[in-house]
């Protein structure tokens, strides 16, 4: 095991060399690019051997993963935000051809305005695509996390695409140290990718044909059902990978002294960092608070959500990314989760980070007074969805 | 020279759901006769991604890859990547599209292809519109058509511009094989298919197909109709290799106007219009020639 300084898009690629992808096909995009630069290196230097195929758009580069794998190589790819957002159709189409590849998304705020800044929207966007969304929020979380995303995608319970996002610049620029380990050991964790049915002369068959209405609703459940067994499958991999690298993600949800909290903040990405800072200091000042980092987005952890529920006064969801007519998509995934549990604590929303604003400890500080606040006074004038920091003075000032 | 045979093995079987006289299916079987069976077909959105038949039947003995409209080229440079990872050099790897998959919606995932020379044979067959959807006007519609997007209607409103010149714009990639091919020549087809699978590269396939349903004939005339397309000009059989030209064919002019007329898509073209679209095949016919002649001067000097 060797430890590196390195910036999340650094151990973007480390994490896709060491799981030994075969064919990359991929194409620049800020924050990703220096993904696919440091894939370059990697390739020309001769430490990996893999095909790296420089294609025209991020529609193609997600096509020719889906070929690759479906061809039974283990495939490879990275993007950001409008990249993503132009992968949509093949992600459908990744999915449902059941092709366990794995891509990076930098999470980027999308355009217009222009911005190349953290920000949630371009992968929460892709909720219904049927691929598999991991969340990061350290650089070797980015490494570790690729490695157990094709585990659990090439699971044959599960074969579906996986997705693991990292912030802008707060992880894809920024240098942090790194475990790298060993190729052996991540050998002995993942196996060669041997899929058991693949585009082969030897045994010819259609892959993705037409197919009538009574045939096709059998393909969506099955597709469902894959995506209900990843659950135990990352639960699994993460213990796994605990037994072999001593690291752990939490399976589904990395939660931070919420056993014993009353009241919890939810969210994704490198600001539920600060969120941890903040609990410890609050906590020294006698108050039970506690964070839960969403780590899987789908499938969506619902029993970790209603574990939060049984305990917490009120939950505050902080979402980086909104769904534009009613609150943002954790909110709304959260709320509807509890909806048919016993315990509901009240739930509110606070939109933060978007467009990479920064979160620092007094936003969350102010974010967790609000939250005791609204637990024994009810909403107050920003109602259930509060954008938090606004500059119209909606947030009190100290907190903005 | 000894006469060319077309191989025996039939890798597409009966039973497909084209059209009376389609000749998409033409090319599809002469095609895999040229490729043998070790070959991986990608299909995107186009007839051939109905015709096989519905799953979970199919009337293809290859392995068959079905894509996104717009991916045929991405997909098949994905395919070898992944046979190149894996070590299986001795498989064909060929994208199979219609012309508006390949001229309007693929065009940039196959310059993609092309630009980085991935080895891998595009085949653009070409029925003039998009046939599948129910005949509306795609870039390769030629000038003049009716479609179901360019209706005659009361004020002419057919087909506006010029067919898009696909071979013109690959070979403008630099390529290492274009070549047109006619469902009507099949023993020139398979020669061109089996040529282009020979050489390492990107090779471009353009194959006439007519199309009965589309162009309103007498589904008995798509041979007889692309052999007039090929004697009128209106389709040229040639192919560039290394940069060099060759016409495959040269036959005696025949009438623009009768090979128009024995489709209903043109009936209501003017005179006008047929004299002006009869000068530029025939301008383009002459362009091919001399592109042909100052391949053969090219190939006489010495290398230096």
């Amino acid at each position: 095991m060797v430890k590196e300084i390195m910036a999340g898009n650094k151990a973007t690629a480390y994490g896709a060399m060491l799981a030994r992808a075969q064919v990359i096909a991929a194409y620049p995009i800020t924050p990703q690019t220096t993904i696919v630069e440091r894939i370059a290196d990697l390739i020309a230097a001769g430490k990996w051997d893999a095909k790296y195929v420089m294609v025209e758009s991020e529609h193609s580069a997600m096509a020719a993963s889906v070929a690759a794998s479906n061809t039974g190589a283990r495939a490879f790819t990275a993007t950001s935000a409008h990249g993503l957002a132009l992968m949509h159709e093949v992600l459908m189409w990744a999915a449902g051809a059941r092709t366990p590849c794995v891509l990076v998304n930098v999470n980027r705020a999308m355009g217009p305005p222009w911005s190349v800044y953290a920000d949630h929207q371009d992968s929460m966007a892709q909720r219904d695509t049927g691929v598999i969304q991991f969340y990061c929020e350290n650089n070797q979380e980015i490494l570790d996390s690729i490695v157990i995303a094709y585990k659990v995608a090439e699971d044959p319970s599960v074969l579906l695409p996986a997705m693991v996002n990292q912030d802008a610049f707060y992880l894809s620029h920024t240098s942090e140290p790194v475990d790298i380990p060993d190729q052996e050991l991540v050998d002995g964790y993942l196996p060669p990718f041997r899929p058991s049915i693949k585009l082969d002369v030897e045994d010819p068959k259609g892959f993705g044909s037409f197919i009538m209405p009574p045939q096709y609703m059998e393909f969506r459940a099955h597709m469902a059902r894959g995506m209900d067994a990843a659950r135990e499958r990352i639960r699994k991999a993460d213990r796994e990978w605990k037994e072999i690298t001593g690291r752990s993600y939490g399976g589904m949800m990395d939660m931070y002294r919420c056993e014993d909290a009353d009241f919890i903040l939810f969210g994704a990405g490198t600001m539920m960092s600060t969120a941890k800072e903040v609990v410890d200091a609050l906590r020294k000042e006698g108050r039970r608070v506690g964070v839960a980092r969403l780590r899987v987005f789908r499938p969506f952890p619902y029993e970790e959500v209603r574990y939060l529920a049984d305990r917490a006064h009120a939950i505050g969801i902080l979402d980086r990314a909104f769904t534009f007519g009613r609150g943002g998509p954790l909110y709304n995934e959260t709320n509807g989760q509890l909806y048919n549990h016993k315990n509901r604590p009240p739930t509110k929303n606070y939109i933060v980070g978007v467009g990479g604003r920064d979160v620092r400890q007094k936003h969350i500080r102010g974010i967790f007074d609000d939250l005791e606040r609204f637990e024994k006074k009810g909403y107050g004038n920003e109602g259930e969805v509060h954008w938090w920091g606004l500059l119209d003075g909606s947030t009190p000032e100290v907190e903005r | 020279m000894a006469k060319l045979t077309i191989p025996e093995d039939e890798l597409m079987s009966p039973g497909h759901m084209g059209c009376l006289g389609c000749g998409a299916t033409l090319a599809m079987r002469y095609v895999l006769k040229a490729a043998g069976r070790r070959t991986i077909l990608s299909i995107p959105a186009c007839c051939w991604a109905v015709m096989p038949g519905v799953w979970p039947n199919t009337c293809l003995q290859v392995p068959e890859l079905y894509t996104p409209f717009e991916t045929t080229g991405a997909s098949i440079s994905g395919i070898r990547a992944a046979l190149d990872a894996t070590g299986q050099n001795d498989v064909n790897v060929i994208g199979f599209a219609g012309d508006g998959g390949t001229a309007d919606i693929g065009i940039q995932a196959l310059s993609g292809t092309a630009d980085r020379n991935d080895d891998v044979l595009y085949i653009m067959y070409d029925n003039e519109a998009y046939m599948n959807t129910g005949i509306q006007r795609s870039g390769s519609t030629p000038i003049g058509a009716w479609t179901t997007t360019t209706p005659v209607g009361t004020t002419g409103s057919w087909e506006k511009s010029p067919k898009k010149n696909m071979v013109a714009i690959m070979a403008a990639h630099r390529i290492p094989y274009v070549a047109t091919a006619s469902v009507a020549y099949p023993e020139d087809l398979i020669r061109k298919v089996q040529k282009a699978l020979t050489i390492k590269g990107t090779k471009f396939m353009h194959i006439f197909a007519p199309c009965p349903t589309g162009w309103k004939m007498d589904p008995g005339l798509s041979i007889k109709i692309a052999k007039e397309a090929l004697s009128c000009r209106a389709f040229n059989l040639f192919e560039i290799e290394g940069g060099s030209y060759k016409i495959n064919m040269k036959p005696k002019k025949t009438s623009l106007k009768e090979y128009l007329f024995k489709q209903g898509r043109f009936k209501h073209m003017p005179e006008d219009l047929i004299n002006e679209l009869e000068t530029d095949l025939d301008r383009a016919y002459d362009e091919l020639l001399r592109l042909e002649s100052l391949s053969l001067e090219r190939a006489k000097v010495p290398d230096a």
